[in-house]
């Protein structure tokens, strides 16, 4: 095993494999808090779900903690060693565009802004969250008789256009990252056939609608509150 | 037309290298772009210069030998084609031309516009290949039925002539599509299914000792193949170095 995770094969493989099940992920989130806009007492109740569940919290929640850091880490030696290989010299002139697109030669920036913007989601939801719970001991998910989950995402982005607008902005280089990373992943797996220009059009779609999506929501949240 | 190039020299591996600016003059579109290369070293020659060294061989475009990193781009403007297929109609006059080696860690300077790609020879060596005794017995081709898709998906892979402008192209100086058509040429055919999995592993460890970055799949290297090999190739080589991988 430490052979194949010493090869480049091995490694891209590795990348595609955590950004595929961070896409997962990013689906079941999505679908979550959608919920918010159409039912609060939904959002209320999965909310609660997630966060107490022993296997999500206990087994699906250090996975995903664990495939966000190995994906970012991979990411940045991947960047290292191929920045290595061009040499010391390295061209006056590189015209990319010709050959390739921005989305797919710039996933080291779409991917900090996006680590950027998981240490803003962290702190405003992830960190107070696992203090409630773990630290002080309350796992009711109850404030004042009433599920706290709706009014603690709403109060969030409620008067508050900046954070609203650093969600939107995180959002919009998420699309970016996608864009190229979610058929990427199936390119380096070794799935190129007949459906894959079927399968490239559903990961575009993917890559725009649901960033939209979690931007929506927390537009939505902002603007209902003004 | 007359144009203003910008050349790389460097006079070998271990010295440090920088542009020079050339004019050179009465250059015909019908030129290819080596042949202007000619006539400006051509000039240099008769006024006791230094010529600029670059690449060439058959200047048909079928052999491999010439790159040339042309305005950004390995071969330069268009799609498909080589640096001795492409023609200097292709320019406009008084256009400026910036002229660099294929740069890669894996493939050292020798001098100029010179680059050492025999890290693809040693890619090839350490598994290109079938072993068939040839000592007198050797079994006609013809005589092994082959699926005409798989035949024509062989031939294509097959049409690499090993240039290095995937390398050159690729923002991570990866040589994924070299080796992945190496690869795939054989992997494709009954001739070469008997030793895939020791293949793909070999060359595979040879490309990564070469120092060559990762594939991340931009897309690069299919866009300036001069050949036109298809990151289809890349994909079957993951398929069969992970199969290979598995199966121990």
């Amino acid at each position: 095993m430490g052979g194949i995770i010493k090869s480049s094969i091995a490694r891209k493989v590795a990348m595609a494999l955590s950004g595929l099940f961070l896409v997962v992920f990013l689906a079941q989130h999505f679908t979550i808090n959608i919920t918010s806009v159409i039912s609060p007492d939904t959002f209320n109740e999965w909310s609660h779900f997630m966060g107490t569940n022993i296997l999500v919290q206990g087994v699906l929640q250090p996975i995903l903690i664990f495939g966000v850091i190995f994906h970012f880490v991979m990411g940045f030696i991947l960047e290292i060693q191929n920045r290595k290989a061009r040499g010391d010299v390295g061209y006056s002139l590189f015209k990319g565009s010709a050959n390739s697109s921005w989305f797919s030669r710039n996933m080291l920036i779409s991917g900090i802004v996006i680590l950027l913007f998981l240490g803003l989601h962290f702190y405003d939801f992830w960190i107070p969250e696992i203090t409630t719970k773990y630290i002080e001991g309350d796992m009711s998910g109850m404030h004042n008789g009433e599920f706290r989950y709706y009014e603690e995402t709403v109060e969030k982005f409620a008067n508050d256009p900046y954070r609203t607008g650093l969600y939107v902005l995180a959002f919009v280089f998420l699309i970016f990252h996608l864009l190229h990373g979610f058929s990427s992943a199936f390119q380096s797996v070794g799935f190129n056939n007949k459906y894959s220009k079927a399968l490239k059009t559903f990961t575009k779609a993917f890559a725009i609608v649901i960033p939209l999506g979690f931007a929506f929501i927390a537009i939505f949240h902002y603007v209902s509150h003004l | 037309m007359k144009l203003t190039l910008k050349i790389w020299r460097q006079e070998n591996s271990n010295t440090k290298g920088r542009f020079e600016t050339y004019n050179v003059d009465k250059v015909e579109g019908d030129m290819s772009f080596l042949e202007m290369l000619d006539v400006l070293n051509d000039g240099l020659v008769r006024e006791g210069k230094e010529p600029v060294e670059f690449d060439h061989d058959c200047r048909e475009g079928i052999c491999g030998t010439c790159s040339l990193q042309i305005n950004g781009e390995p071969h330069g403007p268009g799609n498909r084609v080589t640096t001795c297929q492409l023609h200097m109609r292709s320019f406009k006059d008084g256009d400026t031309i910036v002229i660099e080696p294929f740069r890669a860690r894996a493939f050292p300077i020798v001098k100029d516009l010179i680059v050492d790609r025999s890290a693809f020879d040693r890619i090839q060596q350490a598994g290109g290949f079938i072993s068939v005794n040839t000592s007198g017995n050797t079994i006609d081709a013809n005589s092994t039925p082959i699926e005409k898709e798989k035949a024509d998906m062989s031939f294509d892979a097959a049409t690499c002539i090993g240039c290095g402008a995937c390398v050159a192209a690729c923002k991570n100086a990866s040589a994924m599509l070299f080796t992945s058509a190496k690869v795939s040429q054989f992997a494709l055919l009954p001739q070469g299914e008997v030793e895939a999995s020791e293949r793909v592993m070999h060359m595979v460890d040879q490309m990564d000792k070469e120092g060559f970055g990762n594939c991340t799949n931009t897309g690069a290297c299919e866009i300036e193949c001069p050949k036109g090999i298809s990151l289809e190739n890349i994909a079957r080589m993951n398929r069969e170095y992970l199969s290979a991988s598995v199966a121990g």
